[in-house]
Parts: C-alpha cells; sequence; structure tokens
C-alpha cells in the first residue's frame, strides 16, 4: 500500500467559468449507476459539455482544441458543492486532470480529492483570474504547482497558493490514502469502540 | 469553560492524532446505501478485508428504486447496483433493509426510524444529507466512497475538525412558515459556502419548539450552506420520538442511554467560533429562483435583475437566469410550473404529508399539472395510507408512489423532461438535478408545493389556502 509522495503538479491548464459548480455538474447522476470507478471519465461535465437538445459539442473550454491534454483545472469559488459523491473527483481525475487551482472547494469533495492523490490549491480571486487570462492567450503555457513551496507559476507569473496543512502533509509524505495509518491503530480502534456505550 | 456537543461527541469518538495531523475518528453507526457503496466493498475485496464491525453497519436502498413498481429496476445498471449490495451485506454480515422487509426507504428516513440515529454518536454515509441525523444531536456528515471503504475496514475515518457556528432561531414561525422556510431563510443569508469548515449547531427556541421532523429538515440542509454537519441539542423531544424504536435502548438501558445522551447536550457556558441571530417572525416562505440553494427570496418579493445587482452578483445572476429563463426583475409568484414534487430526505416524512393533506382536502391540482407525493420510507408510507393520506392526495388529483429518493436526484424513472419547471420539496435546484440537463427546479417547502399544484403556478400557500392563526399549526 506504498504510495509516491506529491510534491509538484505540472502542466497546460484549463480555466471553466462559473461559481458554486455543484458535483452533479462535473458528473450527472444518471452516469452513477455503476458499481465500479472506471470509464466515469468521459462522462465528467457532460451536460455542459454536449448540447442537451442537439448532443453537439458546445463550446465549453473543455471541448476546445487548444486545451486538449490539459492536466490542471482552474476554476472558480465553492468549487465541487453539493453531493458527496466521489465519482465527481474520480471522473475528472479520469479525464486526465492532476490538479485542481480555484478560489475555494466544497469540503466533501475537497476531501475525497486529497485521498485520490488529487491535489487542490485555491488563491484569491485576483490570482486566479490572472492566470486564467495567462492559460487563454496562451493555452500551451505550462503551470505548475509546487506544493513544497505553495506556490503557482506559469512563465512571469507566481503567486503564493492554499490548502490545509494536513492535506499538503498527506500528499507530500504519500500517505493521502490513510488506510494503512488507520489500520495500524487497531488496538486503540478496539479501546474506542469499548468506552462507547451503543456500540459495545 | 464548558464544551460544545460537538466537541464532546469529538472528544468521546477520537481515537488518535494521524501523522499528518488529522484525527482519527470512530464512526459509531455507519449507514450505505447502493450508489456509494459498490466500489468501497470492491477495495475492500482487493485489499483482503472484513467489516471491522458488521452490527454497527446498516444499508438499504434508495436512490435508484423506483417509485412505480418498486422491484422493478428500470435498467440493468440499477439491477446489477441492487444485487450488488444485496451479495455485499450478505458477504459481510451487514443489515440490510431490503424492499420485502417493509423497512426500506430513503437512508435518512430509515435510520431515525429504527431508532438507529441517536444523540451523542457519530454517524456517517456516502450521501450528503447524512447531515439530517444531527436532528438527534449526533454528529453526522457525508463521506466519499473511499472513506467508505475506511470505515467499513476499520469504523474509523481521516478527519479534519470543524469550527462550531451557533445558528440561534427565536420566536414563533408566521403560520404558513415552515421549518423548510427556515432552512432556505439560513441558506440565503450566509450563502451556499458561508459554512465551510464549520458544523452548525441550531438553538433557539424555535428549534426547542420544532418537532423531530423539522429539525431533520433543517439539518437535512445544513450541506447546503456548505457546512459538513448541522445539529440541535438532545431533549424531552428526542427522547420521546426514540423511546420504543427497534434500535433503541429498552428497560433499564434506556434510562442510562437517556442520562448520558443528556450529558451530550452543550453546555451553558459553551464556547462558539461564531453566533448568529434570527428572529422567527423575519421569516417569509421562501422559494428559490436560481440554480444554487442560496439563491431564494420571499414569496414577495421579485426575481433579482442583474443590472441592478452587486458587481460581484452580476455574473452568477446572468448565469442562473439564462438557464432557468425566468424574467428579470417580475415577481417569483405566478411563475407556471408543469411538475409538482413532494418527497426527498428534507421533506419525504409522515408530519410532511400530513401538513399537505390538510390543505390538498377538497382542492384539485391545476390541468397540465404532473403532481406526485413520495414517501420517504414503506413505513411513512404504509402510516399514510393508515390514515388516508393517500386518499386524499389521490382525490387532489396527485399520484401517490412508493418509497425512495425519486424526483430529487436523476438516479430512478422519476425525471423532468426537457425544460420543465418543477416545484419540489426537496433540497437542490442545480442544474440539472432533477433529471434532465435543461430541467429546472424551485425549492420550497411541501405545502407550498401543494399550493403550486394547486394553482398550476408558484403560488404563496397562505392566500390559495387561506392560511390564518387558526388553520396554522406549529
Amino acid at each position: 500500500m506504498a504510495i509516491a509522495p506529491i510534491t509538484q503538479v505540472s502542466g497546460t491548464a484549463v480555466p471553466i467559468p462559473g461559481a458554486d459548480i455543484d458535483t452533479d455538474r462535473i458528473i450527472p447522476a444518471r452516469f452513477m449507476k455503476c458499481v465500479t470507478f472506471d470509464g466515469l471519465g468521459e462522462y465528467a461535465f457532460y451536460d455542459v459539455r454536449f448540447d442537451p437538445e442537439s448532443g453537439e459539442k458546445t463550446d465549453h473550454p473543455l471541448n476546445d482544441e487548444r486545451f486538449k491534454g490539459a492536466s490542471i483545472l482552474i476554476a472558480g469559488i465553492n468549487f465541487g458543492c453539493g453531493s458527496s459523491r466521489e465519482h465527481a473527483p474520480q471522473s475528472l481525475a479520469k479525464y486526465g486532470f492532476s490538479a485542481i487551482i480555484a478560489e475555494s472547494f466544497a469540503e466533501i469533495f475537497y476531501g475525497n480529492s486529497t485521498t485520490l492523490g488529487l491535489p487542490c490549491v485555491s488563491s484569491s480571486r485576483e490570482n486566479i483570474d490572472a492566470l486564467k487570462a495567462a492559460c487563454l492567450a496562451d493555452p500551451s503555457l505550462e503551470v505548475s504547482i509546487d506544493l513544497n513551496a505553495m506556490m503557482v507559476a506559469a512563465e512571469n507569473l507566481s503567486f503564493p497558493v492554499e490548502m490545509p496543512a494536513s492535506a499538503r502533509q498527506a500528499l507530500l509524505a504519500g500517505k493521502y490514502d490513510p488506510i494503512k495509518e488507520l489500520l495500524d491503530n487497531n488496538d486503540k480502534i478496539e479501546a474506542t469502540a469499548a468506552s462507547l456505550s451503543y456500540v459495545g | 469553560m464548558g464544551k460544545t456537543l460537538y466537541q464532546k461527541v469529538w472528544d468521546a469518538h477520537t481515537v488518535g492524532t494521524l501523522s499528518d495531523g488529522r484525527t482519527q475518528l470512530f464512526i459509531g453507526t455507519h449507514l450505505i446505501h447502493e450508489v456509494t457503496s459498490p466500489q468501497a466493498f470492491g477495495m475492500l475485496r482487493d485489499l483482503g478485508l472484513k467489516v471491522k464491525y458488521p452490527s454497527r453497519t446498516f444499508a438499504t436502498i434508495d436512490h435508484i428504486v423506483p417509485t412505480v413498481n418498486q422491484d422493478e429496476p428500470a435498467d440493468p445498471l440499477a439491477a446489477a447496483m441492487i444485487d450488488a449490495i444485496r451479495k455485499n451485506c450478505d458477504d459481510f454480515g451487514v443489515t440490510y433493509f431490503d424492499l420485502k422487509s417493509g423497512k426500506q426507504g430513503i437512508v435518512h428516513v430509515v435510520g431515525p426510524e429504527q431508532g438507529i440515529t441517536q444523540p451523542g454518536s457519530t454517524i456517517a454515509c456516502g450521501d450528503s444529507h447524512t447531515a439530517t441525523h444531527g436532528a438527534f444531536g449526533a454528529i453526522a456528515f457525508g463521506i466519499g466512497t473511499t472513506q467508505v471503504r475506511d470505515v467499513l475496514a476499520t469504523q474509523t475515518m481521516a478527519m479534519e475538525s470543524l469550527k462550531v457556528r451557533k445558528i440561534e432561531v427565536n420566536g414563533e414561525l408566521r403560520p404558513g412558515v415552515y421549518a423548510k422556510d427556515v432552512t432556505l431563510h439560513i441558506i440565503r443569508m450566509l450563502g451556499a459556502k458561508g459554512g465551510i469548515g464549520y458544523a452548525y449547531e441550531y438553538a433557539g427556541t424555535t428549534f426547542d419548539n420544532f418537532s423531530m421532523e423539522e429539525r431533520m429538515t433543517v439539518c437535512n440542509m445544513a450541506i447546503e450552506g456548505g457546512a459538513r454537519c448541522g445539529y440541535v441539542n438532545p431533549d424531552e423531544t428526542t427522547f420521546e420520538f426514540l423511546k420504543g424504536r427497534p434500535y433503541s435502548p429498552t428497560g433499564e438501558d434506556w434510562e442510562k442511554a437517556v442520562e448520558e445522551w443528556k450529558s451530550f447536550a452543550t453546555d451553558a457556558d459553551a464556547e462558539f467560533d461564531d453566533i448568529i441571530v434570527i428572529d422567527a417572525q423575519d421569516i417569509e416562505p421562501t422559494v428559490t429562483w436560481g440554480i444554487s440553494p442560496d439563491h431564494g427570496i420571499s414569496i414577495g418579493e421579485s426575481i433579482p435583475d442583474p443590472t441592478t445587482a452587486e458587481p460581484d452578483q452580476k455574473a452568477v445572476i446572468e448565469e442562473a437566469l439564462a438557464y432557468m429563463k425566468l424574467p428579470a426583475g417580475t415577481p417569483i409568484k405566478g411563475i407556471p410550473i408543469d411538475v409538482a414534487f413532494i418527497g426527498s430526505c428534507t421533506n419525504g416524512r409522515l408530519s410532511d404529508f400530513r401538513e399537505a393533506a390538510k390543505f390538498l382536502k377538497g382542492n384539485k391540482v391545476a390541468e397540465g399539472v404532473k403532481a406526485i407525493a413520495v414517501p420517504g420510507s414503506q413505513i411513512t408510507a404504509i402510516q399514510c395510507e393508515k390514515e388516508g393520506i393517500d386518499k386524499i392526495f389521490e382525490e387532489a388529483g396527485f399520484e401517490w408512489r412508493a418509497a425512495g429518493c425519486s424526483m430529487c436526484l436523476a438516479m430512478n424513472p422519476d425525471k423532468l423532461i426537457g425544460d420543465q419547471i418543477c416545484a419540489s420539496s426537496s433540497n437542490r435546484n442545480f442544474k440539472g438535478r432533477q433529471g434532465s440537463p435543461i430541467g429546472r427546479t424551485v425549492l420550497m417547502s411541501p405545502i407550498m408545493v401543494a399550493a403550486a399544484a394547486v394553482e398550476g403556478r408558484i403560488a404563496d400557500a397562505r392566500e390559495t389556502f387561506e392560511v390564518t392563526e387558526d388553520t396554522a399549526v406549529a
């Protein structure tokens, strides 16, 4: 169960518009009829990538050829709000994203992403807007997120980003999937269970 | 200094501190359903692990269950999900409330109904509306599927501690104003992300006087305000509700449990990270106009106009109105509807149907409106049917359905078609939430849904049903 630390993510980035993008938008519920997470990548943002009536591709940035292969998603405030479905970060990871930069994240989405090793970093609207503009001006722009320095850099642009200390520590130490450590504490788990009258 | 209920429950369930600084938290009660558990069981099998405490895990099916013929899955994928949870519960020894048990229903209705939801406990479920159980003074929250695996395998999970915001609502609600309006009002006030990083403690005389069902409606939507969980301190109302339920303690154990439950309540001298105070009299029947639960207005107000909005709100309002196809600056009252839905884990309990039936009696659903009423559980359905509530709904022109999540989300045959607009007692008005990628949702209380169904347009239930001080209930 050893996993590699994640210290840095770099690649091209695609900015998507909108605030409060909920997990129903990221992966519509009808695509959750499944018993594995396989194949969810193709349904990421499905209802905004394809016109619901005609089925044609929309002008959504994810359909823009210039952003093909982008591995970093740039978004606005409260990204990933709503349903707790892990299918949302799973679909983004399987679509090809390795990190997300946004103004802020909803809590459950954030935790789910970290557990998958999908770093989510936040920064001010000014910084995010500047990065979005730079990526729109040059979609081939290489963006890098350094989790040691907690900085995002893209050519001349550079700004600090934030992430809760525990998530950063977990990613840097390669312990973002906590299962091994949880299992290792079996004795303490059983002691806690014994102390709770309703569990006992 | 005293402690909040949140702190007491957290401390009692702390196993230790993990190397990244997070707490390893014991989850006393784990609820699972068919959508977010199959992958978790798959991971357990891959790792060769067992369920640590099978007796603390409870399962049912709700999201994909059809509400017409419950035991006829809509498609092979839905059938595969039902087969998976049956097999998983069987293989791992987990209690499962199947369709034939007579106890199946929405997981957040079933837990309280069975007395599984208890004060002072921690409850997790792969579903964000797990916050509902906080109504009993539990710390209850939604988790992702990998965390479902963690809880199955260890009965614990890694969790960051939360701050606590007390939201105090005092006084009596005006006639025609309900718990749903309270929760929509709070979300409107504090925003969809206002609660990030917080647990909400709902308090004040309004909550003291609320029934358990009303408390559940408010806690249910804590997540819509960004808060991972919400709770109400346990009191006599809580104990009265739990007494005699299948999983409630009995005899001497009951007395001991009640004493222990009382000890979890927030101390009088506890400190909060934030306090908000609301006057119940300021709360009006509230409906949403946009695509986020914080897009709420009172029924007497007009749809926001982006041209006169704050600069940072302009784009948000424009995007919402473009999707909702609603005219800026005009009253929300009077907007025609196509569908009326009463149900969901927010408002699919007995008291919701009783109250709506009281006003629907003798009224008819407007022509052209499809109206469905979906009990939150089989037990709720049977009780409603005993009381003749199903007949009142049917005589009014509603379809009376079987238990499930139904039209709250798009995982069963109950879906909006095209850009239909739905007056809904559910919890989310996100784009495409009710099954059509261009379908439109207007959130409101069950009574407001009943009024919209009768008038064929968004209405003020107080006018439709002539609600006065005498006809309203607390």
